[in-house]
């Protein structure tokens, strides 16, 4: 708790103590005014002396209608009517809720400021020998920096030295850290955990993931939701029209009906207590603060509360197969031997396509994952379009697609599985295929059956062949699907989708970022995945995806969804009792005390609400 | 260019809006912003004219919010 807030707690508690003694005096022993009012002033001044001050320098300043100067009227006139207990009452809930606005706001801008903490201070270099500490904004691109364990890494770079574990916490949300080995990318921002290591450094400092991200997270607030700004343009309106509403309130009824002057200020001063929008004004923003720091702690870049609201109104989830929903690199799903065991068949495989470098000869290597002795290769030969005939050891093995076995005669048969299928011969005689596809991301399933609750239609377009793309679809359950599409054609299909959805219905794209580009503008909320290292993405989409996992698009639009209800719920509740206390008020019905509660505990009560928000589970 | 200041004791979100929209019609200011949250204020303008310009500004905090006050 800082200085100032001890002191607010100070003075509220020797204003409540004082109060209540005076109040069960005077309930005891009749006072008179002149005796009552110099023993109120006291708690009330102790309990609102900035407020009265503020009041009066605002107007100096021309800041007329503000919240200290509604208090200031309000409480003024209660002391002028006689209701000396109510109007130091008012002041002090008003504190007492000033305090917890203060509270609430410093606990938001602190869970923002960690999310900042990831700048890195400084970057080592080795100059004649020594190990010096340099401004990160003074390294240049291909200059060589030294990451010490437990330093924050400084700049984007290549391990050229050491190997290490990773911790990108702060920036993916994923806690287990990440192996590095020479020849990989680190990324500025996240900490270098157990090995000293030797980067070049690839971009500059302002040009670097780390900046990137703090620039993306510092402007997030000037994207404004339309909720947002609606709350900003009531209450410019809102406070004239209260404030003149209470002035005809107080003046018209004594006119026409006569007489009861001080019942019609009495009233006009309650309906103003009531008035007072701080609740709104300070809720809803912090609402939408608390559902992006909430994301942002998941690992979700949102670049505004406006794609918070959108992501929540979306009916129709487009998504881009390759490296979206799946991997986007091939691997070996299946071995299916016919001769040999398994083992035998992959070994011959690999030896025949060891010189290789086409991606099926990669995949395949790759998932052998041993030492190739290319000594057992006498001779191998490339056969374009068809595979691979090699001499291993004396025998001839042919590794390749179905033509390849009908060029040499041997019998073979297709495979029930979707992918593409390498046939392998050994001699003539069929050995048996392997299947190498493109692997299902583990969140994908889990995510498109989150956005089908929360009421999505799912669309997945690809550029793939038809079979492949139609049995991912519905491997993973996806409502419509459009394949062998070419990129001018995915603008098409987003359009013809954008007609199906309702009015007020919003659509979602998240591909890769960089081929889908017009299609990732074009949708009214854009998600990129992997923004680590693509700049092209982070730039292009309104949401961005720190790590790969797919499965937080439906984490996004949960926590957006939630957000959304948190808003609504605060507008509904706090203009709802509003307006209730302000009929109530106006007829008299609703006392001072009770507009104290209209206002401040309405604000208190929104504000604990609105903190909902950041919790995110 | 770009220039970021902290701000200090801002305490009101509508005060932060209306700072922010009195300093973007200051003579010079290409785009300037106020954000509440992470309690900074963004100046865009000619670096010669800057100097002048965050003088300008920090008198307008002081107007809408006498307690805030723009570390420079």
């Amino acid at each position: 708790m800082s200085k100032k807030q001890k002191k607010v707690i100070i003075r509220i508690a020797v204003s409540a103590v004082l109060l209540i003694t005076f109040g069960i005096t005077e309930h005891f022993i009749e006072l008179k005014w002149y005796v009552a009012l110099p023993m109120f002033l006291i708690p009330y001044l102790i309990a609102g002396y900035d407020v009265l001050w503020k009041a009066v320098r605002n107007i100096a300043h021309g800041q007329v209608f503000d919240e200290n100067f509604l208090m200031a009227i309000a409480t003024i006139g209660a002391l002028g009517t006689q209701q000396f207990d109510e109007a130091v009452f008012v002041m002090l809930f008003y504190q007492v809720g000033e305090f917890f606005q203060s509270a609430a706001v410093a606990k938001s801008r602190k869970s923002i400021s960690d999310l900042m903490d990831i700048c890195p201070d400084y970057a080592n270099i080795e100059k004649d020998g020594e190990i010096i500490q340099v401004d990160p904004e003074e390294v240049n691109i291909d200059d060589i920096i030294i990451i010490k364990p437990g330093e924050k890494i400084p700049l984007d770079g290549v391990i050229i030295d050491g190997t290490t574990s990773i911790n990108t916490v702060a920036l993916t949300g994923e806690s287990l850290p990440k192996d590095a080995d020479v020849g990989d990318t680190v990324t500025s921002g996240c900490v270098n955990m157990s090995g000293l290591i030797r980067v070049r450094v690839t971009s500059e400092f302002g040009e670097s993931t780390v900046t990137k991200i703090l620039e993306l997270i510092e402007e997030s607030s000037s994207n404004k939701a339309a909720s947002e700004d609606f709350i900003t343009r009531f209450a410019k309106y809102y406070t004239p029209t209260v404030v003149i509403s209470a002035v005809v309130l107080a003046l018209l009824p004594p006119i026409i009906l006569g007489g009861g002057f001080t019942t019609w200020l009495t009233r006009a001063l309650t309906f103003l207590v009531i008035s007072c929008p701080c609740a709104l004004v300070i809720s809803i923003p912090l609402t939408f603060f608390g559902g992006i720091g909430g994301a942002s702690k998941k690992g979700i870049l949102v670049k505004g509360s406006c794609y918070l609201e959108e992501l929540a109104k979306c009916e129709i989830a487009v998504f881009d197969k390759t490296g979206t929903l799946t991997e986007g690199s091939f691997e070996v799903t299946a071995v299916h031997p016919n001769k040999y065991d398994e083992d035998k068949m992959l070994e011959y495989c690999v030896l025949a396509e060891g010189f290789s470098d086409h991606p099926i000869a990669k995949s395949v290597k790759k998932y052998y994952g041993k030492e190739i002795d290319f000594s057992r290769i006498n001779a191998a030969q490339e056969i374009p379009g068809h595979g691979i005939k090699a001499d291993i050891e004396g025998h001839t093995v042919l590794a390749g697609n179905g033509r390849l076995m009908e060029n040499f005669g041997v019998e073979y048969h297709e495979c029930h599985k979707i992918g593409t299928i390498l046939h392998m011969a050994v001699d003539g005689v069929y050995a048996g295929h392997i299947v190498i596809s493109d692997k299902i991301k583990t969140g994908s399933e889990n995510m498109i059956r989150t956005l089908k609750t929360l009421g999505c239609k799912t669309v997945m377009l690809t550029g793939d062949k038809d079979n492949i793309g139609k049995a991912v679809a519905a491997k993973l359950g996806i409502d419509e699907v459009h394949t062998q599409l070419l990129p001018a054609d995915k603008v098409n299909i987003v359009e013809k989708l954008f007609s199906e959805k309702s009015e007020k219905g919003r659509l979602l794209f998240s591909g890769d970022g960089i081929n889908d580009a017009p299609v990732l503008s074009r949708a009214d909320v854009g998600i990129a995945m992997g923004g680590i290292g693509s700049d092209a993405s982070i730039e292009a989409a309104d949401i961005v995806i720190m790590d790969d996992d797919i499965s937080k698009i439906g984490t996004a639009m949960g926590i957006s969804k939630r957000t959304l209800k948190i808003v609504k719920q605060n507008i509904v509740f706090a203009l709802g009792i509003k307006i209730l206390f302000l009929i109530l008020g106006a007829f008299g019905i609703a006392n001072m005390w009770m507009a104290v509660f209209a206002d401040v505990g309405v604000s208190v009560i929104a504000i604990l609400n609105a903190m909902r928000a950041l919790k995110v589970k | 260019m770009k220039k970021t200041y902290k701000l200090i004791d801002l305490e009101c979100a509508n005060c932060a809006a209306k700072m922010e929209n009195a300093i973007k019609k200051i003579d010079g200011v290409e785009n300037a912003k106020v954000s509440f949250m992470t309690q900074k204020l963004t100046i865009e303008a000619d670096e010669s004219a800057i100097d002048g310009i965050i003088k300008e500004a920090a008198a307008i905090c002081k107007r809408i919010e006498p307690d805030c006050k723009i570390v420079f």
